[in-house]
């Protein structure tokens, strides 16, 4: 190696240790100033104040949250109140329902003194409201044991056998003045229905009705068909009873009436 | 508000009283009776109506010759029918529905379903 080229070798040296010098008081100077910041940093108090911020914000978050559960908590039982006041109005619908079945079956009963009327009403409410098939209304012959059909749907009077106070089926049924249903669907001996409904006045029977068969829709009875045997059986005795005492004393009042006129004249 | 007009031919005076009932509880409408289906058919002619409820099985005049004859008339024939009846057999219902009803209801009705039917053909709330 030459002189020349330790020279410059020596000169390039000097010049990096220079540079490091530089670099160094660079450093050093910067490093003051940071110092300097972070007394008046903690001087003025900024870690407290953010400190502080972040336990407020924290309060807040736990607050939001308790006030979110809150919320859930009062959604799910407004939730469970919406449900409950749904099935209280289908439950409500529902009744409305039977009862407007029941009313339109008493007002029809009682609507009239005619007793053909009277029965004919019987039997519509029994095709159509309660939707029987096969049927017969019994009416007890004059002052007889006798259960004899007075009309009929499905089958012509004449097809169902007459019957007496507790005997068969019918007749014990009858006699028992209570609605007595036997476990059928449908039944194709004429001496023992599905359903018998004894119509009675305070326990007075006065006939019933026989129920054989119910319209091919139908698959059972319900609770509202059973409301309608209760009402049958009561409202359906007396509207009868009450048509045939009319039509009795109306017919006595014209014979009377006959009688006097002949006297007079 | 638009009040519709709704025909219930029917000869039982139980079912009418009992559809008139359930029909009354649509707002805005005005219930007709009819007993017979020419009764039905006489109604229907002489005034505008939004619906019907036909029963099949009546005296004068059957439900299902009454829709064949509101059917083929040109000013009537858009009415929308409801057909209430005992007949529950699928003939009867294809029978019915083939000459121009738009629902079939079997007896013992349900109000609630009267209803539903009756305000999505009259296409009210």
């Amino acid at each position: 190696m030459s002189t020349d080229d330790l020279s410059r070798k020596g000169q390039d040296i000097l010049h990096i240790v220079g540079k490091a010098k530089e670099f160094t008081e660079e450093l050093l100077k910067e490093n003051e100033r940071l110092r300097f910041k972070i007394a008046s940093l903690e001087a003025s108090g900024g870690g407290q104040m953010a400190d502080d911020r972040v336990k407020t914000l924290d309060r807040r978050v736990h607050e939001l949250e308790d006030k979110l559960a809150e919320v859930e908590a009062r959604y799910r039982k407004v939730e469970e109140e919406n449900k409950e006041f749904a099935d209280r109005y289908i439950e409500i619908e529902e009744q409305n329902n039977n009862l407007a079945n029941l009313y339109v079956a008493s007002y029809q009963l009682h609507s009239t003194l005619d007793f053909k009327e009277v029965v004919r009403i019987v039997q519509e409410i029994v095709i159509n409201l309660i939707g029987a098939e096969v049927f017969a209304v019994y009416l007890f012959d004059g002052n007889s044991q006798d259960l004899a059909v007075a009309a009929s749907e499905g089958l012509p009077p004449s097809a169902f056998p007459k019957c007496s106070l507790g005997t068969g089926p019918l007749g014990k049924a009858v006699a028992s003045t209570e609605t007595t249903c036997w476990d059928t669907a449908r039944s194709d001996d004429l001496r023992q229905p599905i359903v018998c409904i004894p119509l009675a006045i305070q326990k007075r029977p006065i006939g019933a009705i026989a129920i054989y068969s119910l319209l091919q829709q139908k698959n059972g009875f319900t609770a509202l068909d059973h409301e309608l045997f209760t009402l049958l059986g009561g409202h359906a005795a007396t509207a009868i009873f009450a048509a045939r005492l009319y039509s009795q004393s109306e017919r006595k009042l014209n014979t009377i009436q006959g009688f006097i006129d002949l006297l007079t004249k | 508000m638009e009040r519709h007009r709704i025909l219930i031919v029917e000869d039982s005076p139980t079912m009418r009283q009992l559809l008139v009932f359930a029909l009354r509880r649509l707002k805005n409408v005005e219930i007709v009776e009819a007993q017979d289906g020419m009764d039905g058919l006489r109604k229907i002619s002489s005034d505008h109506f939004d619906l019907a409820l036909i029963d099949i099985n009546m005296p004068v005049m059957d439900g299902l010759k009454l829709i064949s004859l509101i059917r083929g008339e040109d000013t009537l024939k858009e009415i929308p029918i409801i057909v209430i009846t005992t007949e529950g057999a699928k003939e009867d219902r294809d029978r019915a529905l083939v000459l121009g009803a738009n629902e079939y209801l079997t007896k013992p009705i349900q109000a609630n379903r009267v209803l539903a039917l009756a305000r999505g053909l009259l296409k009210i709330e």
